[in-house]
């Protein structure tokens, strides 16, 4: 264990913790950002009001709405000479979501890390492929910061040209390997193409994040790559990978419930649920730059408060379940329909309608956008057609940082809807 | 001078072919030649009828989208070497063709649909090197 004082305190002591600390961030949010103190002042509650930690459900939710409102740093509770790190994920419509870390939360970032890493099964002897691209995205970051706080050694290898991934798998003689669990089976079969097995690698585990895994997914990437394969969780408004992780035991993934209080609401009531599935909320218990407290994630999941045979004594997580909104998840990428429909609207040569189809193929996503072509003057030849739809392409890589396949279709073929449209088919079997 | 194509936009799926000359037929249009080609997704079906008008018409009703265009049309002697002859004068002329397609007519002679760049340009070429250009109001019925 990393934090064994942490990891294994008793249920009471920790909630006198998060209680302690939960008042304090209350406050501190209170006090230091005008859009906390608006949103309690309207709803009547006052930081005082928390004696205890059910005391929570009197405050209102975060949204992801509430960052694109308050774009890009109105939800700081520091001023900016204070920041020392920023990262971005997509946002529901064109600007992406951006949040900011102070020195301590990537120390606490960090903590985090290495405890989910240590659970999973890494160690200072490990030598780690990050194979998660570099960026914005919080997902390579936070994952390098943990495996070097272990002492583990780091390869920075980012994703794509997944040939040259294997050539440094193999060279380097990696034993630990973190990719989504789909780049991962791509990377394997890459490996088998190459002319490999399993035997030619020192690979021993696998920390996979930021996109759903089945169980049958882990088998796979057992068998293929000869690891363990763990799960992790988390999300760039709360901090990025690091709110939770599966141990070896493999029976949920443990919250790190000091620096994240999380709750199950019921996404129809919002009101407070307790061995159910339901919309998962978590609350920054210590987090300086950007407080979330009570911030709605729309995963749904279930929380088991049992300890876990690995002798941890923090709540699990179950995988999650599926989302109380319609976000995608695209290789990785967070992908919001609205995103797409703005770009769509905006292109005066194709129609309003639009259909959305996800499929996997080879463990890789692929996004296909089937649009109506209003535009009769482009007729004349090919050439305009496509280039049409290398503009469609071009505009919806700009906001949503991944290629999409373009189907253009005739004129008033696309389903049409009275209520609430459905215009996403997932086909990915996951 | 020139012939009056019709073009649609037709999604690659059983049935639309046939949804086209159905549309056509019911308003009794008759169609004198037409051309399409494989595509993956879409395609372009090019025609010529006998009333572009009105099919433009009956098939925007339909919920087509179609556009006109005009091509340059030439008639030759159905025989071979006819379209050859005609190819290598545009050849040495410098016109690039987008693309053609052909029918033969009822007095036994191959009309040739041109798509080119610069239409009038081409017109003019042609008429100094004597090819015959064809007009559809006139020679096709």
């Amino acid at each position: 264990m990393f934090n064994p004082k942490i990891e294994t305190m008793s249920r009471e002591e920790l909630k006198v913790l998060q209680l302690e600390r939960l008042q304090k961030i209350v406050k501190y949010a209170y006090e230091n950002v005008p859009f906390y103190k608006k949103k309690y002042d309207q709803a009547g509650v006052k930081p005082e009001d928390i004696k205890c930690l059910e005391d929570i459900k009197k405050l209102p939710f975060v949204v992801k709405d509430d960052l694109r409102d308050n774009y890009p740093f109105g939800l700081l509770a520091v001023p900016m000479d204070d920041i020392v790190r920023v990262h971005a994920s997509s946002g529901t419509s064109g600007k992406p979501t951006v949040v900011a870390y102070t020195k301590n939360d990537l120390d606490m970032w960090s903590e985090c890390m290495a405890r989910l890493i240590v659970a999973a099964g890494g160690t200072k002897q490990d030598i780690v492929q990050i194979s998660f691209g570099y960026g914005l995205f919080t997902g390579a970051l936070g994952l390098h910061q943990g495996w070097e706080k272990i002492g583990a050694t780091v390869i920075p290898a980012s994703s794509g040209n997944t040939e040259r991934q294997v050539m440094l798998l193999k060279d380097l003689g990696a034993t630990a390997l973190v990719s989504t669990p789909s780049y991962a089976l791509y990377i394997a079969e890459v490996m088998e193409k190459m002319g490999y097995t399993k035997d030619d690698f020192k690979l021993r585990i696998g920390l996979f994040g930021s996109e759903a895994s089945s169980p049958e997914m882990h088998e796979a990437l057992r068998e293929k790559l000869g690891v363990i394969p763990t799960d992790n969780y988390g999300l760039s408004e709360i901090i990025g990978p690091g709110v939770s992780g599966e141990c070896l035991e493999k029976c949920g993934m443990h919250i790190n419930e000091d620096h994240f209080l999380a709750e199950i609401v019921s996404p129809e009531t919002l009101e407070p649920i307790y061995d159910e599935y339901g919309e998962l909320v978590i609350t920054t218990l210590t987090k300086e730059g950007l407080p979330m407290i009570r911030y709605r994630t729309k995963d749904i999941t279930k929380i088991n408060y049992e300890p876990c045979k690995c002798g941890r004594t923090s709540a699990r997580m179950e995988k999650i379940r599926g989302r109380s909104d319609d976000m995608l998840i695209i290789k990785g990428v967070n992908v919001f329909p609205s995103q797409i429909e703005g770009v769509i609207c905006n292109i005066e040569e194709i129609g309003n309608n639009y259909e959305i189809v996800v499929t996997r193929e080879n463990y890789v996503d692929n996004i296909k956008i089937l649009v109506e072509l209003v535009d009769a003057s482009l007729l004349h030849n090919y050439a305009m057609l496509d280039k049409l739809t290398a503009k469609i392409k071009h505009n919806l890589r700009t906001v949503l940082q991944i290629d999409a396949d373009i189907k253009l279709v005739e004129p008033m073929t696309l389903k049409r809807f009275e209520g609430k449209a459905k215009r996403v088919t997932d086909l990915r079997k996951i | 001078m020139l012939v009056n194509q019709v073009a649609v936009f037709l999604e690659n799926k059983q049935g639309r072919i046939s949804d086209f000359c159905k549309a056509l037929s019911s308003a009794d249009i008759n169609l004198i030649t037409m051309s399409i080609a494989d595509t993956t997704d879409f395609g372009i079906l090019r025609a010529i009828t006998d009333d572009n008008d009105k099919a433009i018409k009956v098939l925007k009703d339909a919920g087509f989208t179609v556009s006109s265009t005009d091509l340059l049309g030439i008639e030759v002697e159905d025989k071979p070497g006819g379209l050859a002859d005609v190819l290598s004068t545009m050849d040495n002329a410098g016109i690039n063709i987008e693309y053609l397609y052909s029918f033969v007519k009822k007095d036994g002679k191959a009309m040739i649909l041109f798509k080119v760049a610069n239409i009038d340009e081409t017109i003019e070429i042609c008429k100094n090197k004597h090819l015959k250009i064809i007009d559809t109001g006139i020679s096709i019925k």
